[in-house]
């Protein structure tokens, strides 16, 4: 009885499921997908030349191009771009002594209250202070840049996929919208208050080109601040950002890893042994 | 119960003797997973699966007590207490990375254990209880990992919880009061994350006391083994201690080098990057998708796209909890007289090349955007899926014809079974 039902329930969703399947079948064969220029040109993220220092399971951090980073994201990210789950004292993790930290915090304004009066006032930054958003509220924010609120950026690079690759790709990656594009697509137009760039997902962007010369930033340590290198250099600062702890957690791994694979082996013999008297050889006859 | 040769617990010192009379829990540990418990001598590493998924859940109970001290369950600040956690705490990036990963283990072992039970139709008389509290054990898992995951309240955290309670309103008449029931709103908002969270807190413990039914309906017919053949003598057995807690640990062992691997190298892999974005009620991410271990029944859900009398939506629903409840019915869908699928040519024709890929189809499916072609092919899948559970085994186990079995596990084992030529094992051991 009970298979009975079974075979007729079975039967049933497999009716249903399979005219659910010809229709489907019957509309995409009849009906064409039209290509768009989201599918057709959007391109995956890469990596820098040579990639990045904290790629792959042996990876550290270049410290000199995470203050390299901090520095494009102060000069020209800081601008739109918040950066809340960071506090200032964080920054001694990029080879800042503490004195250089309280000093580096100070350089920045955050809202305070006055000790005497009570009144909402700016003050200079102090080490355990998070770094602060660049617009008063959400509103102020989206109102300032075409509607659209720009992303925190503390955590971004583990919010895309690819990410510290992506925004790599996303900084270097603006350029005219090529001529095969509006010559496949000539309803394609960029709209007033957008941007082409290939890298993002629907292809055209709000945020205008952030970096778009050479030697936007003087770089204090002396090395030539090319497109590629200020791109690559906030874009390994935003992945420390995203995991300060990324290093740490690589390099746990490794003592872990061998003394469970020591453990293991041990394991393995003891097995072997404990075994020994309970597996006689299968007899061949 | 066990079987008459089992050894008995004997209490070495006056503590221990002391503890055995007033109140036996060292004998009780003997007994279940100790010297005190004989177990078939051929069992096959695929039999590790059950103690890997005990670990895993102490794992995950242990991490989360940890993250639950840190943890604040409230929309204006679950999101940021998650990364208090990971910036601030110590080690509390190892705990989260370990619990959000040891999630994902739990459901691979816990598959693997699942997908053992069905080649060798671990579910067949006399083990039908062990099979029916293990699928309940399933499904109170998936409720803890759902929950679990709108927990750090990014977009899939809210979407996921949008998407699978919509799935409510699907039900006629009581269905959109019901979701705003559960939910405790309209929306996923406040209510809904703190009783997501209590309840994610509870049900680890509700699985824990599964787990000991599963294991004390487990200790009435012993546990099962490759050869299907049921335990007949002394020498069809060993204690499960010193021969598989060596086996365990060294499986064990193994388990944690990959799963140590995930935690230190490639914690973010198996999840979803949308997830480090603050939950947004008014920003719909492209591609909707629950987590991985979701994937086959996510992909059934979605196969159901024509409006027959019922709506696809309803339709898509029904499968999907169908999907698994039909599991609760195999002990009396599959007749076959034998067990293991090495005995049974055509069972075994159809779970290598018939529900195997099909599942490995459904876990692509489900992951795949919502077009063709991965809409027509889980389609495809699907009907396979109910056609091999509800149509193709109470059939083919009618009218195969099974490969001879060994007399016992220890002609299985050794090529001959001495004592059976003597005629000393013609019974089998009542139990």
């Amino acid at each position: 009885m009970i298979r009975l039902v079974g075979i007729l329930i079975g039967l049933g969703f497999t009716f249903v499921v399979l005219l659910a399947f010809v229709t489907g079948a019957y509309t995409w064969a009849t009906e064409d997908v039209a290509e768009t220029p989201e599918h057709a040109f959007h391109e995956a993220a890469h990596s820098p030349d040579g990639g990045f220092a904290f790629d792959g399971p042996f990876g550290t951090w270049n410290v000199s191009q995470l203050q390299r980073g901090y520095q494009v994201y102060k000069e020209v990210c800081a601008a739109c771009h918040s950066l809340n789950y960071v506090a200032f004292r964080n920054l001694a993790q990029l080879g800042y002594s503490e004195e250089q930290v309280k000093a580096e915090a100070a350089t920045w304004q955050v809202p305070g209250i006055n000790p005497d009066t009570g009144e909402t006032t700016m003050r200079a930054a102090e080490p355990t202070d998070y770094f602060p958003s660049p617009f008063a509220n959400d509103v102020a924010a989206a109102a300032a840049n075409g509607g659209k609120i720009p992303p925190d950026l503390s955590l971004i690079t583990k919010a895309r996929h690819d990410g510290s690759n992506y925004v790599y790709s996303l900084i270097s990656g603006y350029e005219p919208v090529p001529a095969e594009l509006t010559e496949e697509f000539p309803e394609f137009e960029v709209p007033v208050g957008g941007y082409y760039n290939p890298y993002f997902e629907s292809l055209v962007i709000g945020m205008a080109p952030p970096i778009s010369v050479d030697g936007q930033v003087t770089y204090a340590d002396g090395t030539e601040a090319t497109i590629q290198q200020m791109s690559a250099d906030v874009a390994a600062f935003l992945t420390w950002t995203a995991e300060p702890t990324l290093i740490k957690r690589k390099q746990t791994g490794w003592p872990v890893l061998g003394f469970l694979l020591f453990a293991t082996i041990l394991a393995w013999f003891a097995k072997k042994q404990i075994w020994s008297d309970a597996k006689p050889k299968r007899r061949k006859d | 119960m066990s079987f008459p040769w089992a050894k008995e617990y004997t209490p070495q010192n006056g503590l221990m003797k002391f503890l055995d009379e007033k109140l036996p829990l060292p004998r009780l540990v003997y007994n279940a997973v100790g010297a005190g418990y004989p177990v078939p001598r051929n069992l096959s590493y695929f039999w590790n699966f059950g103690v890997l998924a005990g670990f895993f859940l102490v794992l995950q109970i242990v991490t989360g007590v940890v993250l639950a001290m840190h943890y604040a369950a409230n929309t204006q600040v679950a999101f940021a207490s998650v990364e208090h956690i990971m910036r601030d705490i110590n080690w509390g990036w190892l705990m989260r990375y370990a619990h959000a990963n040891g999630a994902s283990f739990f459901f691979v072992v816990i598959y693997i254990h699942i997908f053992r039970g069905l080649f060798y139709a671990s579910y067949k008389p006399p083990r039908e209880m062990i099979w029916l509290i293990g699928v309940v054990i399933f499904l109170l898992m998936m409720a803890t990992a759902f929950m679990g995951y709108v927990l750090p309240w990014g977009q899939m955290s809210f979407w996921g919880a949008q998407v699978i309670t919509g799935l409510f309103s699907a039900i006629p008449l009581v269905g959109e009061p019901l979701q705003v029931w559960i939910l405790g709103g309209f929306a996923p908002d406040n209510a809904a994350l703190n009783r997501f969270f209590s309840l994610h807190f509870l049900l680890p413990f509700v699985i824990a006391g599964c787990v000991i039914l599963h294991i004390w309906a487990l200790h009435i017919p012993g546990s099962s083994n490759p050869s299907g053949v049921e335990v007949k003598s002394e020498s069809d057995t060993l204690p499960f201690h010193p021969y598989y807690t060596a086996k365990d640990g060294f499986g064990l062992g193994v388990a944690l080098l990959v799963f140590m691997t995930f935690v230190f190298f490639l914690p973010n892999q198996l999840g979803h990057p949308d997830n480090y974005i603050e939950a947004n009620p008014l920003s719909t991410p492209a591609h909707i998708v629950p987590e991985w271990y979701f994937y086959p029944f996510y992909a059934i859900l979605r196969a159901f796209t024509y409006d027959f009398i019922l709506p696809a939506k309803l339709w898509g629903v029904l499968a999907m909890f169908s999907a698994i409840l039909v599991w609760f019915f195999l002990p009396w869908l599959d007749k076959g007289p034998v067990r293991s699928g090495h005995y049974r040519p055509l069972f075994r024709k159809f779970f290598w090349f018939g529900l195997i890929p099909v599942m490995a189809v459904l876990f692509f499916c489900g992951g795949a955007p919502a077009e063709e072609p991965y809409v027509m092919i889980s389609q495809i899948a699907t009907a396979y899926y109910f056609l091999h559970f509800l149509v193709i085994l109470p059939i083919i186990s009618s009218i195969e014809r099974p490969d001879p079995l060994p007399f016992s596990i220890t002609e299985a084992v050794l090529g001959s079974d001495k004592k059976a030529v003597l005629g000393e094992n013609a019974e089998p051991v009542a139990t």
